[in-house]
């Protein structure tokens, strides 16, 4: 079947089997290999992307079900050579060790931080917990989402917590 | 952030701006043209024998390129194990399969979904036979798992001391004549250690390419451990090293699931050899649960014998060791892991013993900890409980029984030299920060108030850096593989021509940052900063010989060559720059500009002419000084590393629902002198998120049968962000004396110190319902039918 979409700001097409699952079409029709299969049950999060702006798993989705819809993969979440502030909190506050997880948990963050702009912990960890990783203890995930959420409301973030006893 | 460059300083991560971008390179996202995939039919049946296998409707379906089953492979032999002793895992299963997930016969097709189509159209015909799984069934030999073996017991691993039978047979008369006493009390446990999957978050991949031409294979592999790959692939077919090239690229987590070698990546390889064309193996979580190796997986008994005021005179643990169905990289070797440490931090005598089994269940290896986390949770549990018989503080019991602090090697009641060691200082630290007294107050007053609060104290020694070459004679090499090397690190240090710098180490991150820790070790003694220098790990045709990640041993000895590598590199560049500037080399030093000569700030070069010199070298004529800027050392260590730690935890349980809440969980971890404290905070807080996975959510359940009940991260719950609370680092430093930069490896610590953290914090907020054990995980259902059933 042929699928339209735009991707990235860029229209791409494809023919694809209808059974083809939207997270395929990225990573071997698109080559987008950002975006990973972690589980393809919609359980791990790792898959995960934005659709029409709001952050979905692209494992559980079919590519023909989005035709003509608008994707933005982590590859396209940069801005001219800039980071986006959540890309920028995953590094400066150690949000990744293996960084397999890494595209779908900043997708999913960045679609928190736009639905809540100033979240407490409890909801940073409630707004992250259909993404699974097996690194970090989400302690820095956390803190990578404070770190970014302080950035886009213009305020200083809160210093790391990673010396002696803090 | 402030960049320091120096040891010590928490600089920002050199491999992060591809992974934030998703621009990072897993086997997954390698496709070369033409890549054709493969797809297994794996055994429903736990335990079965296989009349027949027809392929002829896989071989016709659409895309299939070929289909393979055992007779096409029986040539290649068993899937090579390095420590083997009774049972090795065919390629594909041969006649019988002995586990649910076995593979049995291998699709390859143009696409993924046309391979998995094909195998379902493969027609297996079995005939079931009773299955063993239960440990305590299969240790008393009433039914054999394999009918060609007399036992299903592989090995019995005992102590202490290791290796001394008349010194085990004294031990275990003195704990018997202290349990005669009349002023000893005695407690046991009985506890289950449950089987685990790893679950890396990125499924094992495997891309395998014959180059005809070069008679060559090319092979990327998502493995902790790719120079056992080549060698076991070199061995199986019966080619050179050289004609193997193995890279692990950017591995999505490890945890010991891919410190393996799979007969998954032996098949794909010789797949692409028959067809000339590249095949990939990408495998689906549900694979996983039924064909990658799980961890732990014991029963035990574990029994204290001391003094009413808590002094110990003996320790004993009986445990049996479920390894599955077939032996794999480790095996049996992962229990002795635990045996290591079997006394923690403790001078009491010990009898330890763990018997390895064989069940018709998948094979167990290693997994964060790896033995270790065992072992320390059935000997801290252990101690809790015979704290809480006696109405001793379980902290007050534990100083009392310490090693005390030494600075030289002390051999252990296990029997083995541990390098250094102050016990009694870090949990004294853990007590101070933690405000201990106020927290059991706290607990106190809310217990006053009818809630379920409680604290658990836990403490361990660890062993790791993996190790002396002298091992190599318990089995610690890749001899197996074709490959007689020791666990030994490799480090080559290269100041190029134009005065970047390359680093290549012998094993490769699947998260812990070699990339980062590696160019700071570098940049410490050379002074060129970290930006200029690159790490080219996980590849054995850049690596001279490499081991692997594993066993916390990365930095410990590898590291520690990469920084001795340094420190030639840097000696050589003193020696030129002396040349240069007619000085002595003793008085010049490095920086990031290049050389000085100490009190003669004039009197410089830079990095640049540095490396002119050395790479046209008539510039070094009659200096005696050779071209080139680089050494390459191999570190054997004297000794393993052994780290230890005490951690604390605070939790509450929900008497309506079982639901246990961790309010507080504070570390003292001291695993040596520390390169970057932020990327060692990293490792404790997915340490001990693994260990309190264990011990609240995760199981790996087989039924009577050998089903498997928990294929989907659905059934095998991992922690989620919304179950864990910040955690509270502190640390000692003990550093080590075997290696020079002093450090001792920092990535199991949080697993093997954790578990028994949670439990024994648990068993306190119960006590007041008089619960002494419950077994791991504590999901709300246990907890809330063991305070039902203490209730009535």
């Amino acid at each position: 079947m042929e699928v339209s979409m735009t991707v990235n700001g860029r229209e791409v097409s494809g023919d694809v089997e209808p059974r083809t699952l939207l997270v395929h079409f990225l990573r071997e029709d698109q080559r987008l290999t950002g975006t990973h299969v972690g589980c393809e049950t919609g359980y791990c999060g790792a898959c995960t992307v934005h659709l029409d702006g709001k952050a979905v798993k692209s494992c559980t989705i079919l590519a023909v079900q989005v035709d003509g819809a608008n994707i933005m993969t982590i590859e396209g979440l940069a801005s001219n050579g800039n980071l986006h502030p959540v890309q920028e909190g995953f590094w400066e506050r150690h949000g990744l060790q293996c960084g397999f997880c890494t595209p779908g948990m900043i997708m999913a963050a960045v679609s928190l931080l736009e639905d809540n702009a100033n979240p407490t912990e409890d909801e940073i960890r409630h707004g992250i917990e259909g993404n699974l990783c097996r690194c970090t203890g989400y302690h820095n995930i956390v803190r990578a989402v404070e770190y970014a959420g302080a950035k886009m409301r213009g305020e200083e973030p809160p210093p790391p917590d990673w010396e002696e006893g803090s | 952030m402030a960049t320091k460059s120096a040891l010590g300083g928490s600089i920002r991560r050199r491999e992060d701006p591809a992974l934030i971008q998703g621009l990072g390179q897993y086997v997954d996202d390698i496709a070369p043209v033409g890549t054709t995939h493969v797809a297994f039919a794996r055994s429903p049946y736990a335990h079965a024998v296989i009349n027949s296998i027809d392929t002829s409707a896989a071989a016709a379906a659409d895309g299939v390129v070929a289909v393979y089953t055992h007779d096409d492979v029986a040539h290649l032999g068993d899937l090579l194990a390095q420590v083997k002793i009774a049972k090795g895992r065919p390629l594909l299963a041969h006649g019988k399969v002995n586990h649910v997930g076995e593979a049995v016969a291998m699709v390859v097709a143009e696409n993924a979904y046309q391979a998995k189509d094909a195998a379902d159209l493969i027609d297996i015909d079995y005939e079931p036979l009773k299955a063993v799984i239960d440990l305590k069934e299969s240790a008393s030999d009433a039914a054999l798992v394999h009918d060609d073996l007399e036992s299903n017991v592989l090995v019995a691993w005992e102590a202490g001391p290791f290796g001394d039978e008349e010194g085990i047979a004294a031990t275990k008369q003195t704990i018997a004549d202290a349990k005669a006493r009349d002023d000893t009390v005695t407690v046991s446990i009985e506890a289950v250690n449950q089987r685990l999957f790893p679950v890396a978050i990125e499924p094992r991949s495997v891309l395998a390419e014959w180059q005809e031409g070069y008679q060559r294979f090319r092979i990327h592999s998502s493995s902790q451990i790719p120079h056992a790959l080549m060698g076991v692939i070199k061995t199986t077919f019966g080619l050179d090293a050289n004609q193997v090239h193995v890279t692990a690229p950017e591995v999505g987590g490890g945890f010991g699931v891919k410190l393996n070698i799979y007969s998954d990546e032996v098949l794909t390889a010789f797949a692409a050899k028959e067809l000339g064309r590249p095949v990939k193996w990408t495998e689906t979580r549900r694979e996983a649960a039924g064909s990658s190796t799980h961890g732990r997986g014991w029963v035990g008994t574990a029994t204290i014998t001391g003094t009413k005021d808590g002094e110990i005179l003996g320790y004993e643990l009986d445990a049996i060791a479920d390894m599955g169905a077939y032996e794999q990289n480790l095996s049996a070797a992962i229990p002795f892991l635990g045996l290591f440490i079997g006394s923690g931090q403790y001078k009491f005598p010990t009898h330890w013993k763990a018997t390895c089994v064989f069940t018709h269940t998948m094979t167990t290896d290693a997994y964060r900890g790896a033995g270790r986390p065992e072992s320390a949770f059935y000997l801290e549990r252990v101690i809790d409980a015979f704290a809480r018989e006696i109405g001793v503080d379980p902290v007050d019991v534990r100083k009392k029984n310490f090693v005390e602090k030494f600075d030289e090697a002390v051999v252990s009641p296990i029997g083995f030299a541990v390098d250094t060691g102050d016990y009694a200082t870090n949990l004294d630290k853990l007590v101070e920060v933690s405000n201990y007294e106020e927290l059991k107050a706290e607990r106190d007053a809310a217990r006053a108030e009818g809630r379920y609060v409680g604290i658990g104290v836990a403490t361990y020694c660890e062993v790791c850096g993996f190790a002396p070459t002298a091992l190599s004679e318990l089995g610690f090499s890749w001899a197996t593989y074709g490959l007689p090397a020791g666990f030994y690190g490799t480090g080559l240090v290269r100041v190029n021509p134009d005065t970047s710098v390359t680093v290549v180490t012998g094993t490769g991150p699947s998260g812990q940052s070699h990339q980062t820790t590696w160019a700071q070790i570098v940049s410490d003694r050379l002074g060129i900063p970290v930006e200029k220098i690159r790490v080219i790990h996980g590849d054995t045709g850049e690596s001279p010989m490499g081991i692997g990640t594993f066993g916390s041993r990365s930095l410990a000895v590898d590291g520690t060559a990469t920084f001795d590598a340094a420190e030639r590199v840097a000696t050589k560049a003193k020696d030129i720059a002396a040349h240069l500037l007619e000085a002595s080399s003793e008085d010049i030093e490095l920086s990031a500009e290049g050389a000085s000569v100490v009190g003669s700030p004039d009197s410089s070069i830079e990095w640049s002419e540095i490396a002119a010199a050395a790479y046209l070298p008539y510039r070094l004529a009659e200096s005696g000084i050779e071209g080139g800027l680089e050494s390459h050392v191999i570190f054997d260590p004297p000794n393993a590393t052994w780290p230890f730690g005490a951690h604390l935890a605070m939790v509450e349980i929900d008497p309506d629902t079982g639901d246990v809440t961790i309010l507080r969980y504070i570390t003292v971890d001291d695993c040596g002198n520390v390169i970057n404290p932020m990327i060692v905070a990293g490792q404790v807080h997915g340490g001990v998120t693994q260990g309190i996975g264990q011990a609240l959510f995760e199981e790996a359940v087989y039924d009577e049968d050998g089903n498997m009940l928990t294929g989907s991260l659905l059934d095998y719950p991992i922690p989620t962000a919304s179950d864990l609370p910040f955690f509270e680092l502190n640390s000692t430093v003990t550093p080590t004396n075997v290696n020079s930069l002093g450090a001792k490896g920092i990535g199991e610590a949080g697993t093997i110190g954790s578990a028994q953290t949670i439990v024994n914090a648990v068993v306190d907020a119960l006590e007041p319902l008089g619960v002494k054990h419950i077994d791991m995980p504590l999901r709300p259902k246990r907890v809330w039918a063991a305070m039902q059933e203490a209730r009535s």
